[in-house]
């Protein structure tokens, strides 16, 4: 009843489903951890109370979420060896010692750090856990560094020799680590998850402004995010563009999948704003075109005649529903991601920022955006990439494990279940978390410095003074009577 | 003779999983244990014991399995598959007691849901940890660089074993790991659990030995054959005496003793592994020069190793040392 088939489809499916989960944590780690450096920068700089308590807000968000990337991430190291296993035999030598640098270079650093990050800053003083705070954030991008150093390598492999076992022999480190796509992908990605946070930092300013809209904190927050939007965001579509030319010439194929160009173009490509790709007829039914506009967009001239997937063997081409769908929801998100920044520049001019309810509902609706973008765009690249993982050489159906069905089967079920229980209940806590309003704290430094040693050592006080009977952290933020 | 780079990556492999099973060991221990102790501050005093240094702690399996990635792919890419089911349920344990940290303290109406899912998920990831080790010593079959077996192989009573054995292992670790950290009620009956768990550990640990050598003509060999029995003998020997220190050092209620004597018995079962396998990293059909990644491979992540590995030990230590002394349930004082 199950053939190999079902098993390389069910491995697919774990896997996509695991990195995805994992990919919206550090999406935001990446980012928060950033903005809680700078928090923290801004606090030693100009001593005001406000920018530590942003700080102790974000960082109990930032915990939450941090050991949700951690734990699904450490599944990621192993999806490769279980699922993968051909794929890791042939590829390990190239790729593996990429993550063993990851390992060295970034997470241990990550977690080296983090403790005192936490829980640390009356055990160590300002400066140096100002240092611990800046060493988790640089883990995290150093993190971003190797992995998609990996993945690019999977998109435009080069500096390798094959073996007679079929496995790739590095030839040049340099060239395995900065292949031709490196650069985009980094560049595109880290900006991603800037982006993603300030729009997640950006939603809950806007809405404890809707409640209050004289919460200097709510105000701060809101503001700093909205730059973000307003100078981010343009730059993030300018990298995508780039992004997708270094594409066209290195993957044809998915760009075309990405354009709905199953047929060559010999004067001029039109640009499909939307429509329902159709494989079977190899067609996009019910098009909405703007005639020439993608010549224009990935060759700067009208009439540049752009080739199809019809160029393409039909065993080589990716499929186009998955990624031409996902590569709108991206782009449109981008672009209304840059016109609410457009929105708040407005508003700043006109001396609206902070009360003008439409605006922060606005900011409220896209909080979230971030998250889907990024999935979205990765499932443009992924899924772009097929039928290959290494782009052009290993076939994805070469590159699995020897399982049977039922195993692979059976674990992706339980991950579907853990992983919605475990990590929607972690989300459903950090909702909480964003919901209740960050507050001014008259006497809170000294007492929330001696906060209790635990991961959640943010709301101390509390459970410091009664440890046996809790009253809920959540509700009461650090340091309040 | 030119310096063999699989042998020194066989060290380093070995060295990182060595201090993986002892760091992420306490941790998982004080899971395993977390019932048994009173609701209130004795849970609170354990976590807390652990909580700024767990995920430093875990960044060691990451190391191990990255690492076997890199240094030796052909035995991540047989090992895994091999041991598939045993990997997931690990892997999910690790999701639930690494959670558990966060989600105990951000939901007190919860909790009790919480402290389970910890402990839970330690057992579990203990015991699969123990049986992947039983079910690499057993022997994996092995055809044309894949996994040949069923996906049941690993299931024998010999994994159960040394699951068990693991388990008892890592219990020692985390009792006498809060006999050091804790005061008070919570070390008052660490050191009870303490010796329980020394006593299964060593009953496992006989057992395991006593099985191992039976299991193929090879392993017998290397312990019993001369000369090697002559070097061989000295780790249950130095065991011996080791346990004999440990006893006498939670008789006199002694701090930090018992977890570096317990740490020295890892250390040992570690040593006695190696001889049990060496050369193979599959036993008996997938040597490391086999399994070896190509030289260029091992040279770039050797000088990665040797800028990287003094830097965080150097820092891993420092973050030890920031919350050195007695836990509270308060926090450190
Ligand atoms: C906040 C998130 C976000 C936003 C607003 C955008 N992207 Fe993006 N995009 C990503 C987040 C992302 C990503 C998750 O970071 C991806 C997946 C892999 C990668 O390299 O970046 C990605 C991939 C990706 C690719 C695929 C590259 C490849 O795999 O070869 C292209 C062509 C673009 N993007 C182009 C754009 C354009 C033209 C955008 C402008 C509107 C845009 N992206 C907005
Ligand atoms: C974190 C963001 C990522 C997301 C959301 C993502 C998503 C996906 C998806 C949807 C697939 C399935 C494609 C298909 O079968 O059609 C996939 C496959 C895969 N991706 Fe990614 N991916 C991400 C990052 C990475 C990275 C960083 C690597 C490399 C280290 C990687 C390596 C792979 C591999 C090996 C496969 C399996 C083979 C395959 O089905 O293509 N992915 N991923
Ligand atoms: C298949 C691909 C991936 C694998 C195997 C993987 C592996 C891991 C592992 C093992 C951890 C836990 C580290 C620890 O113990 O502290 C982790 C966390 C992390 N990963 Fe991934 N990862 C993958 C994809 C990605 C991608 C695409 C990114 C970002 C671009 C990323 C960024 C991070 C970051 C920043 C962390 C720190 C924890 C957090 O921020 O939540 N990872 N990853």
């Amino acid at each position: 009843m199950f053939d190999q088939f079902d098993a390389l489809f069910l491995a697919r499916v774990q896997f996509a489903f695991t990195v995805s989960f994992h990919f919206i944590f550090p999406a935001l780690s990446i980012g928060l951890a950033s903005y809680l450096a700078v928090l923290e920068a801004l606090w030693l700089k100009t001593g005001k109370q406000l920018y530590l308590d942003l700080f102790k807000y974000w960082l109990k968000i930032f915990a939450v979420a941090f050991a949700m990337g951690v734990v699904s991430g450490i599944v990621m190291s192993y999806q490769f060896g279980t699922n993968w296993a051909v794929f890791s035999d042939k590829a390990g030598p190239v790729i593996g010692p990429l993550l063993a640098y990851e390992v060295l270079t970034a997470f241990f650093l990550e977690a080296g750090f983090l403790g005192v990050m936490l829980f640390g800053l009356e055990r160590v003083g300002r400066k140096l856990h100002f240092v611990a705070t800046l060493m988790v954030a640089i883990g995290t991008f150093v993190s971003a560094f190797w992995i998609l150093s990996v993945n690019s390598w999977m998109q435009t492999p080069a500096g390798y020799v094959l073996s007679p076992e079929g496995q790739y022999l590095p030839e040049s480190w340099l060239a395995i680590i900065f292949t031709a796509s490196f650069p985009y992908r980094l560049v595109h990605t880290v900006i991603a998850a800037y982006l993603t946070t300030a729009f997640v930092v950006g939603g809950v300013g806007a809405w404890h402004l809707l409640k209050d809209r004289t919460n200097a904190h709510a105000r701060k927050m809101f503001s700093m995010a909205m730059w973000m939007a307003a100078i981010v965001a343009p730059i993030q579509i300018f990298a995508g563009d780039l992004h997708g030319l270094n594409t066209l010439e290195h993957q044809p194929a998915k760009v075309m999948a990405m354009e709905g160009h199953y047929q060559s173009h010999p004067d001029g490509a039109p640009f499909i704003v939307a429509g329902i790709p159709n494989s079977e007829e190899k067609r996009v039914d019910y098009a909405i075109e703007i005639p020439k506009a993608s010549s224009l967009i990935l060759k700067h001239d009208l009439n540049a005649p752009l080739a199809g997937l019809d160029t393409i063997p039909e065993s080589d081409q990716p499929p186009v529903g998955p990624v031409f769908w996902a590569f709108r929801v991206m782009v449109g998100l981008g672009f209304a991601m840059m016109g609410l920044g457009v929105w708040s520049l407005f508003a700043r001019w006109k001396k609206r920022l902070y009360d003008w309810p439409l605006l922060h509902k606005a900011a409220i609706v896209m909080g979230p955006s971030g998250f889907v973008a990024v999935i979205a765009g990765w499932m443009v690249t992924e899924v772009g990439r097929q039928p290959f993982t290494i782009y052009g050489l290993l076939r994805t159906a070469h590159s699995a494990s020897p399982l049977d069905a039922p195993a692979v089967g059976a674990s992706l079920l339980a991950f579907v279940i853990v992983y919605f229980a475990v990590f929607g209940t972690g989300t459903w806590y950090i909702l909480r978390l964003m919901h209740s309003a960050p507050k001014i704290q008259e006497l809170g430094v000294r007492r929330t410095e001696k906060g209790p040693v635990r991961t959640a050592g943010i709301t101390p006080g509390l459970a410091q003074n009664q440890p046996h009977n809790p009253s809920d952290p959540t509700e009461k933020p650090v340091g309040e009577e | 003779m030119a310096i063999d780079l699989t042998v020194i990556w066989a060290f380093i492999i070995a060295f990182g999983i060595f201090a993986y099973v002892v760091m992420d060991g306490f941790d998982l221990g004080i899971g395993i244990l977390f019932p048994s102790f009173a609701v209130g501050q004795e849970r609170d005093q354990a976590m807390n014991s652990i909580a700024p240094v767990w995920d430093g702690n875990e960044t060691w399996l990451v190391l191990g399995g990255g690492g076997l990635f890199a240094a030796f792919p052909l035995a991540y890419a047989i090992i895994l598959p091999a041991t598939y089911p045993l990997i997931i349920a690990m892997l999910l344990g690790l999701v639930f007691r690494g959670v558990a940290f966060e989600f105990r303290w951000r939901d007190p109406d919860h909790r009790a849901f919480w402290d389970m899912a910890f402990a839970g998920g330690s057992l579990v990831a203990a015991m699969a940890q123990g049986m992947t080790l039983g079910a690499i010593l057993q022997g994996i079959e092995v055809a044309d660089r894949a996994y040949a077996g069923s996906w049941w192989d690993w299931l024998t009573p010999y994994t159960l074993l040394t699951g068990l054995g693991v388990v008892a292992g890592y219990a020692l670790l985390g009792s006498t790991w809060l006999v050091w950290k804790t005061e008070g009620s919570t070390q008052g009956h660490a050191y009870k659990l303490a010796f329980r768990a020394m006593v299964a550990t060593l009953v496992l640990l006989v057992a395991v030995s006593l099985y191992t050598p039976l299991l193929e003509e090879s392993y017998w060999q290397r312990w019993f054959a001369m000369p090697n029995v002559l070097f061989a003998a000295q780790v249950p020997l130095l065991t011996a005496i080791l346990t004999g220190f440990l006893i006498r050092a939670l008789a006199k209620r002694q701090h930090a003793a018992p977890f570096l004597l317990s740490l020295g018995v890892f250390l040992l079962g570690t040593i006695g592994l190696g001889i049990s396998m060496w050369p193979y990293v599959v036993p008996d059909s997938v040597t490391i020069w086999d399994a070896a990644a190509p030289h260029s491979s091992q040279v770039f992540m050797l000088v990665g190793v040797a800028l990287t590995m003094p830097l965080i030990l150097a820092y891993t230590g420092w973050a030890y040392w920031v919350f050195r002394g007695k836990v509270g349930s308060e926090g450190y004082h």
